[in-house]
């Protein structure tokens, strides 16, 4: 793929609001179904135990069936580093999130799949909710060059920081090309450390 | 100007800037296990790319792996599928694993230190967000996701943004019965669980200077879950100490000559800081969560608080929490009944800390209504404490001694809770289903306090024990 195929300026779809705060990676996917060794099937388990306690919770409800922009509390993917949550939010069809912020482990771990986490101020995460809740198929688009996410007529102020920002936009997050390209320098650069060299 | 370890360690390991503003950061140790590698080594494979430097990385089996009957093939196929492919993976890619038969398996955040691995001024990475435990040996150390552990494989480097600095100073004297675990509960619960986003922690003070390697593992373990990237001490003697004479570590004169370097990266007099937050470790009493984020809690002679007094915006996760755990507010923690406690994980699984376990347990026996499991966190750790006798402590007052692993802390291993079970644990998440139940209840402290709880059978003051 050319890096433009890779590129994530710009994303739009429907809406899924999932509100709370402190919604942690063990919610979104708990680990009894991590005994996998693919990425496959986690989309099906995506927020399982939530949405067996709530029937009500937003990832049951056919009005959000193929919403694409999910948005967030605050700290949300805190905890454990596994790439699974990603996975399976990317998986059930996830691709974008805005938020009031997020877990940092998380936050790369979507960068290196190409899924933009956008923060947004407390008062607009949460017209942004309630919003998508009464017009559930009004499209959230989302714009990473330009920091801004739109609803209606409405542009929102969105950021995300610098360099993920970069990645995103000229479309090299899959970052194992861009680190191999600094060649023999890894080797040099190894070389230098003491604890390397034996001392 | 006088810099800091992190100024230190990053710029060491700076390959280059990347056009995208990051650094591209040489990995100087790669620990790995089966859980979080299966999807990254068959990316390699896909890319046709082989591991960087296999001679950096170490890996081990610790998420999956039974505590009871080791015996292979274990009897959950999903679980055995995963050991087979770690196991697989690492002998074509030429990693050493510390699987059972070397008597060094164990949690990986446990065998690192143990086995000299983890050093001070390395920068660590670990597809696990308790890679943070490394930083108390004073090392720079990650927890990473799938597709940046296909990185360090491939590249033996990672892209990321140098954190901001917070140096967290924890002053004064600990009170008998008030435990590193304690310490890091009560940082978590005064800078709160999203406190540390965007931001490393220096972990300082008179507090954390005269802490044991092991006492400050546990603090640095923790750091994540205050949502610090990483969290470190710097190294002093007392590191110097604590890794003289394991297996990787440098030997004879090398030793001394390593010993200098790693004195030598620690953060120099008058670094200046990010911010800097100060506690009076004389004021912390020992810690239990109540709730459903490691940053809900209260001292144990405390009550639980009200919705009220938290933020507008956490207010409704405060409701849920007391919801899900059946708690009133302004209830005291003390007297709340539990039906299992745990003593184990990467946290709290290492020989000192079945030693706090073992003196309280030999002041009773375990409720009849609780369960109580003893986990060490490896072979190593079992070993020295079977021959301290603590198993016989432990099975005498009616727990059980169990073999090496990660086990009730997560729920991927037989260990779990049940239904709506209370559990005191000194794992490291009271999460809604962390401990393998959709509706299980996890309340967080110390190994001592959980050992008390098991007598009692109930939350308990372990100072009042051990009078």
């Amino acid at each position: 793929m050319s890096p433009t195929d890779y590129a994530r300026k710009q994303i739009a779809g429907r809406g899924i609001p999932v509100p709370g705060n402190d919604i942690d990676t063990d919610r979104i996917i708990p680990a009894r179904f991590l005994k996998e060794v693919t990425f496959e099937t986690m989309g099906e388990h995506a927020f399982e135990d939530a949405r067996k306690q709530n029937p009500e919770h937003p990832f049951n409800s056919p009005a959000y069936k193929g919403a694409s922009v999910l948005v967030v509390g605050q700290n949300f993917g805190c905890g454990s580093s596994r790439e699974h949550a990603p996975q399976a939010l990317m998986r059930w069809g996830i691709r974008a999130i805005v938020g009031g912020s997020f877990g940092e482990i998380f936050f790369g771990n979507c960068v290196m799949l190409g899924i933009p986490c956008l923060t947004v101020s407390q008062a607009d995460l949460e017209w942004l909710q309630r919003e998508i809740g009464k017009t559930p198929q009004t499209p959230v688009s989302v714009d990473v060059e330009k920091q801004e996410v739109r609803f209606g007529d409405r542009v929102i102020k969105a950021a995300v920081p610098d360099g993920p920002r970069k990645q995103l936009v000229a479309g090299t997050w899959d970052s194992t090309a861009v680190l191999l390209d600094a060649g023999d320098a890894i080797e040099a650069t190894a070389k230098k450390l003491p604890y390397v060299a034996g001392f | 100007m006088a810099r800091t370890l992190l100024d230190k360690v990053w710029e060491a390991h700076t390959v280059r800037t990347l056009p995208s503003g990051q650094t591209q950061l040489l990995i100087g140790l790669h620990l790995i296990h089966e859980v979080t590698t299966p999807q990254a080594f068959q990316m390699l494979k896909d890319a046709k790319l082989k591991v960087r430097m296999p001679e950096r990385t170490f890996a081990t089996l610790d998420h999956i792996i039974p505590t009871t009957d080791q015996t292979r093939p274990y009897k959950d196929p999903l679980a055995e599928e995963m050991a087979v492919h770690m196991i697989r993976n690492a002998k074509d890619y030429g990693v050493p694993l510390f699987d059972m038969a070397t008597g060094k398996q164990g949690i990986v955040h446990v065998i690192g230190p143990e086995l000299g691995l983890s050093q001070p001024g390395m920068t660590i990475a670990c597809g696990d967000s308790h890679t943070s435990t490394h930083g108390a040996v004073g090392a720079i150390a990650f927890g990473i996701g799938t597709t940046q552990v296909r990185d360090v494989l491939a590249t033996q480097c990672l892209a990321m943004a140098k954190p901001k600095l917070r140096q967290v100073r924890v002053d004064g004297a600990l009170a008998r019965g008030v435990y590193a675990k304690d310490v890091i509960l009560w940082i978590i619960n005064q800078l709160g669980v999203k406190g540390g986003v965007g931001f490393a922690y220096e972990y300082a003070g008179s507090v954390i200077e005269r802490m044991t390697m092991e006492e400050r593992l546990t603090v640095c373990n923790m750091s994540i879950e205050g949502g610090a990237r990483c969290g470190y001490v710097n190294p002093d003697q007392t590191t110097i100490d604590y890794v003289r004479g394991r297996q990787y570590a440098p030997q004879g004169a090398a030793f001394d000559r390593a010993a200098t370097w790693w004195k030598s990266v620690a953060t120099e007099p008058g670094a200046e800081f990010d911010d800097v937050k100060r506690l009076d470790g004389a004021a912390i009493e020992p810690v239990v969560t109540w709730g459903i984020n490691p940053g809900m809690s209260v001292g144990v002679s405390q009550r639980i608080p009200k919705p009220e007094s938290a933020a507008e915006a956490d207010r409704s996760t405060f409701r849920e929490a007391l919801a899900h755990m059946g708690f009133e507010a302004e209830q005291p923690i003390k007297g709340a009944k539990i039906d299992v406690a745990f003593v184990g994980s990467c946290t709290n699984g290492r020989l000192s800390d079945l030693r706090a376990a073992a003196e309280v347990a030999k002041k009773g026996k375990v409720a009849k209504h609780v369960r109580a499991l003893i986990v060490p966190g490896s072979q190593q750790v079992e070993k020295a404490a079977e021959a301290e006798g603590l198993h016989e402590i432990f099975r005498a007052a009616g727990f059980e001694w169990r073999k090496a692993g990660c086990s009730m802390c997560l729920g991927m291993n037989p260990d779990v809770l049940v239904g709506r079970e209370m559990s005191a644990s000194s794992s490291n998440r009271n999460f809604i289903g962390r401990q393998g139940s959709p509706t299980g209840r996890t309340l967080l402290m110390s190994p001592a306090m959980v050992a008390a709880a098991a007598i009692s059978g109930a939350v308990a003051d372990v100072r009042e024990i051990l009078k």
